[in-house]
């Protein structure tokens, strides 16, 4: 229940890539399928995507765990596309106000390619990416302020921690005869309650670590970093193989003619 | 440059010394001071028990050489503190000996910064600025120190125990080679297992560094052997000193054995008296659990089907009979308290049953899970291990008059409990300022006020002084010559004995282990 900080033993390559080189070749992706609607671009970097899964330890069991939401946005943004774009083409399917043309269900699936496309490289990046070796790299690195970069990281923890305690609040709750079953206004008033209850612990866990990270020196000017941030030769390929991915993708759709610029 | 210098893994401890003159300290908003003209001196090395009433100012006194004094408040507040005379470590301010004093609280879940075993105790010598290869030196050492040198540096810090966690902490903190290490109440939240890991561990680390030690704790017993001095403060005035008793643990516990026991201070040897019980409470079946297995989690989905959680623990027949009590023991993680939340209503059972008999649930059905939240706590009242978990309103009263509001009933018993748990003075204070005696009792009231025939408490008696102690004893006793019945989870030997009644014990399963 209470979600680990850690890769939990993912031993792949991309683990051992600096952070924000990793975060450098999404970016790229990123902004190069941003730029464009058609799905020649958005296939072709979802293709690379996958191929790229084994090398962060990521399974399609693991992505659907973890990306779900962003998989069913996706496919709900690309059906809806489909079905109120403008139609263009022969007329494949017609309900009343809903009706899909070979050119609108050409846009949906853009669209929805392409949600896919941008939204993988984050789930990629997170599942071989260890939280503690961002922030160093975010500090030592990307020259970050260490009390901010390690004071979200410290919180972050206590999120798990919160997760159980909402559990454990809302039956001590129950236990009072505050129900959290009941009509939907008697619900949503007990889980106000209950964020509330949630809200003090949650002062008073932060206030506590705060005291206890204080307690050992933190905040003060300069401190060392045990965990040295390094670039090998493996971010080399990764930003090479993030570039490369992008124009592929850039490539492809302008070779297949499909490429239409956002802003254009 | 303290750091520097001091960099190599091999450099040894330098005992710190600690110096108050006319030292005093008001929290920001409050009108009497924590501490009030404390005089007191440390000598490097010396390890010293500080006891005490609650509001005598020990942990106040143990933040202020920590250094982390004045900020902030216990409830994040900034605020317009106060302070006066001095209080020094090695004749400077602690604020400017940054690294000198390590301090360890209670709570063990806010003891861990990071998320993996070797970079939490790296934590605080990073902070002080060691080189890196000296840190990593430290690091072997300190937990070899501790006794967890066994997990590897990765090890995620979610995955200990309580008593590990604390361990971890002293470990973080020897990293950072103080000469004073401050511990405040650090056992408090833990088992008695747990309680002598952490007290050996410090013990060794103390032979090891000579460093200086101030710890807070109420349970004497187990610090007395370890320490060489007690210094009993009280509550400051401008007519008494703050110092109330100083000198070697035998005879300050000679001198003062009846005072320190009337004062709350669990003294070696002393169980507080309690009312004996006047029946033997063979009463009628109320509540039976039948091969339960119990968890915590929620049934997962997965392709449409429902997958039941594995259990912490399964097997479990037992039954609770009007007027008598039950309790239940355990190593730690056995899954007492989760059973014990199941047998209340308020966790699903995963498999297995409970079944309430018709005295108890009077028209609400048999399985105490699906019952109303009002039909339950009419019922089966639950005693959460942490009071601030059930506070639901502003004040003392309306959290007293919550249940019988709800329930649509007289407030006849609240002013009954009021009187009889010595709330009546607090009828308008803030739940959440209460101490942790008053708010142990004010919740043990609220769901009382229910009037519940089953009483399921979690670890009632956890950092409770002697006084609540045998308060909370004397009127379950009542409660259950009453017709009550009472299910307490603990590790407390003398608070089941002082109830009487049947053990449930609880063994670890497999799914514990692996």
């Amino acid at each position: 229940m209470r979600q680990e900080l850690t890769l939990r033993g993912n031993q792949a390559l991309l683990t051992r890539a600096n952070p924000l080189s990793k975060f450098a070749a999404v970016v790229f992706m990123t902004v190069v399928l941003a730029l464009s609607i058609d799905w020649v671009s958005a296939s072709v970097a979802l293709a690379c995507e996958l191929l790229l899964f084994p090398l962060a330890g990521l399974t399609l069991t693991l992505l659907w765990q973890r990306g779900w939401p962003l998989i069913l946005a996706a496919a709900v943004g690309g059906w809806s596309t489909s079905i109120l774009a403008p139609d263009s083409g022969r007329i494949l399917l017609d309900v009343g106000i809903w009706s899909m043309s070979e050119g609108s269900l050409e846009l949906g699936m853009g669209f929805m390619l392409r949600g896919l496309a941008i939204a993988l490289p984050a789930v990629l990046l997170m599942s071989c990416t260890d939280p503690t070796d961002l922030a160093d790299a975010l500090a030592q690195k990307a020259r970050l302020s260490h009390r901010f970069v390690l004071g979200t990281l410290a919180a972050m923890r206590l999120v798990g921690l919160m997760a159980e305690e909402w559990q454990t609040i809302g039956m001590a709750r129950r236990a009072r005869g505050v129900g959290s079953r009941g009509t939907p206004l008697q619900r949503v008033k007990a889980t106000l309650g209950q964020s509330f209850g949630l809200l003090v612990q949650a002062i008073r866990r932060a206030s506590r670590l705060a005291v206890t990270m204080e307690a050992r020196g933190f905040g003060g000017g300069d401190r060392t970093w045990a965990r040295e941030s390094t670039y090998s030769r493996l971010d080399v390929w990764v930003l090479a193989g993030g570039s490369l991915m992008a124009m592929a993708a850039v490539g492809a759709a302008v070779f297949a003619g499909t490429w239409s610029f956002v802003g254009g | 440059m303290p750091a520097a210098s001091d960099g190599g893994a091999s450099s040894p401890t330098r005992p710190a010394a600690v110096t108050a003159r006319g030292w005093g300290w008001r929290h920001a908003g409050r009108s009497r001071p924590a501490v009030h003209a404390l005089d007191l001196d440390i000598r490097p090395g010396e390890r010293v028990l500080l006891l005490g009433p609650s509001g005598a100012g020990k942990s106040t006194l143990l933040h202020a050489l920590a250094g982390v004094l004045g900020d902030v408040n216990d409830d994040g507040e900034a605020g317009d503190s106060d302070e006066s005379g001095s209080l020094l470590i090695d004749g400077g301010a602690p604020r400017e000996r940054r690294g000198r004093a390590g301090l360890m609280q209670q709570d063990p879940e806010t003891q861990v910064v990071l998320s993996r075993l070797g970079d939490d105790v790296a934590f605080g010598a990073e902070n002080l600025a060691v080189p890196r290869d000296a840190i990593w030196a430290r690091v072997h050492e300190a937990l070899d120190d501790v006794g967890l040198s066994h997990l590897p540096l990765d090890h995620p810090t979610s995955a200990l125990s309580g008593g590990q966690k604390q361990r971890l902490a002293l470990a973080g903190i020897l990293a950072m080679r103080p000469g004073l290490i401050l511990l405040d109440e650090p056992t408090a939240n833990l088992d008695p297992a747990g309680v002598l890991e952490v007290r050996d561990a410090v013990g060794r680390c103390l032979d090891k560094t000579g460093a200086t030690l101030v710890v807070v704790e109420h349970r004497v017993s187990v610090w007395k052997d370890l320490v060489d001095r007690i210094v009993v403060l009280q509550p400051g005035s401008a007519s008494d000193p703050a110092v109330l008793l100083d000198g070697p643990p035998d005879r300050v516990l000679a001198e003062a054995r009846d005072m320190l026991a009337a004062a709350g201070v669990w003294v070696p040897g002393f169980v507080p008296a309690t009312r004996n019980r006047a029946s033997d409470g063979s009463g009628d079946l109320l509540l039976a659990a039948e091969e339960l297995a119990v968890s915590r989690e929620r049934p997962r989905r997965r392709r449409f089907k429902s997958i039941p959680p594995v259990p912490v623990q399964h097997g479990i027949s037992a039954q609770v009979r009007a007027g008598q009590a039950l309790t239940i023991t355990g190593p730690n993680g056995a899954g007492k308290s989760t059973f014990a939340l199941t047998l209340a209503g308020l966790l699903a059972p995963v498999g297995g049953s409970v079944s309430a008999t018709v005295d108890l649930s009077q028209g609400a059905g048999i399985d105490p899970y699906t019952w109303k939240a009002d039909q339950l706590i009419a019922r089966i009242g639950t005693v959460f291990q942490e009071p601030e978990h059930q506070f639901v309103t502003g004040n003392v009263l309306d959290e007293l008059m919550f249940g019988p509001r709800h329930l649509g009933r007289g407030e006849e018993r609240v002013d009954e409990l009021l009187e009889r748990l010595r709330l009546t003075e607090l009828v308008d204070a803030n739940p959440y300022t209460l101490s942790g005696g008053e708010k142990r009792r004010l919740s043990v009231a609220t769901v009382l006020a229910a009037h519940p025939q089953v009483l399921v408490l979690d670890e009632p008696t956890f950092g409770q002084d002697a006084n609540t102690w045998a308060e909370l004893a004397s009127f379950l006793s009542e409660l259950l010559d009453d017709g009550t019945a009472v299910v307490s989870v603990t590790h407390d030997v003398e608070f089941s004995a002082a109830l009487g009644g049947t053990e449930l014990r609880l063994g670890t399963t497999e799914a514990v282990a692996s």
